[in-house]
């Protein structure tokens, strides 16, 4: 079995956007940048099918010459080879996921996870883009999965509960938290993640059709007023939110 | 602009509010474009609820109605949605960033080659124009974007949008022919398991979270106790979550679900960033905590200062009195 993922860099949660000079991007002195958290999902859900059925695993990301990090970190999980479709240019979904359909187009996977979202412009589209692009079915938001030959079963969440999706191989696969615990990297994946070639690629489109305007930061709240402590203050509280709020 | 298409996603016939937050805003942003708005609903037995839409200013709605599309198929639906906007000959599509939308939306841009502003806060037009807001780092900051593709399609967050009703307007419904082969149907909804009848915390107007003050998952019936008195949804926050006292889908935060309901009131939650990013849109924010200095009251428009687990109590049986008369 071919088995695909598909990661992307993100800032850490913990990054403070401060906005950059262009106006348009964050600025990026001082911040971390790690795998996107839920793109660590499906390269578990990649080894987890490996181990189970045997198969061959690649790693795909588009970025800059610092998103070898996260094919690293996929690497040093347990990931066999990976792909850069080196970019300096910031390219939207859609760019993205044109340039990792061409390239799947070729490796011709059995199946192909995605997160279901990046954490940095949270579009959630890159995944079911390219699921398109290629004319593949597609599960999103998937947190449980069960492969039996080529009939894919699994759980999506959704507002209130959940979906019983089926679908048939090939097929893309986009992972919601719950799905699995990513595994740590062992101290001897992380040596062999640093001396395994990566191989680079060219973008093959870059033509992007969301153009940024700007970016701003949301209005700073004024500081609220601490009505009072304990069960004393709650009365007061219950008459602000009527009287004052008006949102009871 | 020619035309705007919008896309109300119903499940069960019934549309939910932000399937008319949707309708509402697609006709407001076609009278300010000076072009038509025409809705198109899929599923079977839809024809029936397509005259809901005239409230919201709907005069024609296009109707995908056939047994074949009771449960939702990503890839049946969204060929319908692409389908019917090339016939329309309309060059916007809206619809709500649901968790169906959200689905659908990616599939119909890769299909019109039209670029997608997702899970957008604000549009405005200008001279023609459209103009959308959308929050990135999950609303640590926000962006302001243009498509340039000839179709441009928007998705709206739930809850943002008010919905306008218009008075006396009919919709007509018009059957759109459904061709659909079994390929079509590559990935099939089979069931729906419903967790609970409670609102998700994206949906609600009323948002109540709990964190580590409350000490175990044992007191969280507190949260829900007050949400329940509120009409509002329980949501949690990640130390809780990750914590395993309550499960990934009531999550509010980054890595989680972001939310801006008009009340949220925050138990026991410290507001580490990633909270914060969740949830700072709500319109007003009520904090309890027994830290003063944790960084929740910075964003809180009111604040209690002591034990959540002797506050909430206390605030649930006084709202139950003042609701009660």
């Amino acid at each position: 079995m071919k088995i695909a993922v598909c990661v992307s860099q993100v800032p850490d949660t913990t990054t403070k956007v401060k906005i950059g000079a262009d106006g348009k991007t964050i600025d990026p002195s001082g911040v971390t940048y790690i795998i996107n958290p839920y793109d660590e999902l499906a390269v578990e859900a990649a080894l987890q099918l490996k181990e189970k059925q045997g198969g061959e695993t690649i790693v795909l990301t588009a970025g800059r010459d610092s998103s070898k990090e996260v094919i690293k970190k996929s690497y040093a999980m347990g990931i066999e080879k990976g792909i850069l479709i080196k970019s300096d240019i910031e390219m939207d979904s859609y760019a993205v996921a044109r340039n990792l359909a061409d390239v799947l187009k070729e490796i011709n996977p059995d199946i192909i996870f995605f997160g279901k979202q990046s954490i940095d412009y949270d579009d959630s589209q890159v995944g079911l883009l390219v699921a398109e692009m290629l004319g593949l079915p597609s599960i999103n938001v998937v947190v449980s999965l069960n492969i039996e030959g080529s009939k894919v079963t699994a759980e999506r969440e959704i507002e209130g509960g959940k979906e019983v999706v089926e679908a048939t191989l090939p097929a893309v696969i986009c992972a919601q938290r719950g799905l699995n615990s990513p595994r740590y990297p062992n101290l001897k994946g992380i040596m062999q993640a640093k001396s395994k070639p990566i191989e680079e690629r060219q973008p093959s489109y870059t033509e992007n059709k969301i153009e940024i305007l700007n970016m701003t930061l949301p209005k700073a709240k004024s500081k609220g007023k601490i009505v009072g402590t304990d069960v004393a203050a709650v009365g007061e509280l219950v008459k602000l939110l009527r009287e004052e709020a008006k949102v009871i | 602009m020619s035309k705007v298409l919008v896309f109300v996603d119903s499940r069960d016939n019934k549309i939910k509010n932000s399937g008319f937050e949707a309708a509402s805003k697609a006709v407001n942003i076609a009278s300010e474009l000076g072009c038509e708005t025409e809705a198109l609903l899929i599923g079977s037995g839809v024809s029936s609820i397509a005259g809901s839409l005239g409230a919201y200013g709907i005069k024609k709605a296009l109707v995908a109605d056939d047994p074949k599309l009771e449960k939702y198929s990503t890839t049946a639906y969204s060929k319908i949605l692409a389908d019917a906007c090339r016939s329309a000959g309309a060059d916007v599509i809206i619809l709500s960033a649901t968790s169906m939308g959200k689905d659908i939306s990616p599939r119909v841009s890769a299909k019109l080659e039209a670029g997608l502003a997702a899970d957008c806060t604000e549009i405005r037009t200008e001279g023609g124009n459209i103009y959308a807001k959308r929050p990135v780092y999950a609303g640590k900051a926000f962006i302001e974007v243009k498509i340039n593709s000839a179709v441009k399609i928007f998705s709206l967050r739930p809850n943002v949008f008010k919905p306008v009703t218009i008075d006396g307007v009919t919709t007509a419904a018009e059957n759109v022919s459904v061709e659909l082969t079994d390929a079509d149907f590559s990935s099939q909804v089979k069931e729906i398991v419903v967790s609970n009848e409670k609102l998700d915390v994206t949906e609600a107007n009323i948002v109540v979270s709990g964190g580590r003050g409350l000490k175990g998952p044992e007191n969280f019936h507190l949260v829900e106790e007050l949400a329940k008195v509120l009409g509002g949804s329980a949501g949690a926050s990640r130390a809780i979550v990750d914590a395993g006292w309550r499960p990934h889908s009531e999550q509010v935060g980054q890595t989680g679900k972001t939310v801006s309901p008009s009340l949220y009131i925050a138990v026991g939650i410290s507001g580490a960033i990633q909270h914060l990013a969740g949830m700072s849109s709500s319109k007003c924010i009520v904090a309890i905590n027994k830290d003063k200095d944790a960084p929740i009251f910075q964003v809180a428009d009111y604040g209690i200062v002591g034990d959540a687990l002797e506050i909430v109590p206390a605030l649930t049986e006084e709202f139950k009195k003042v609701l009660s008369n």
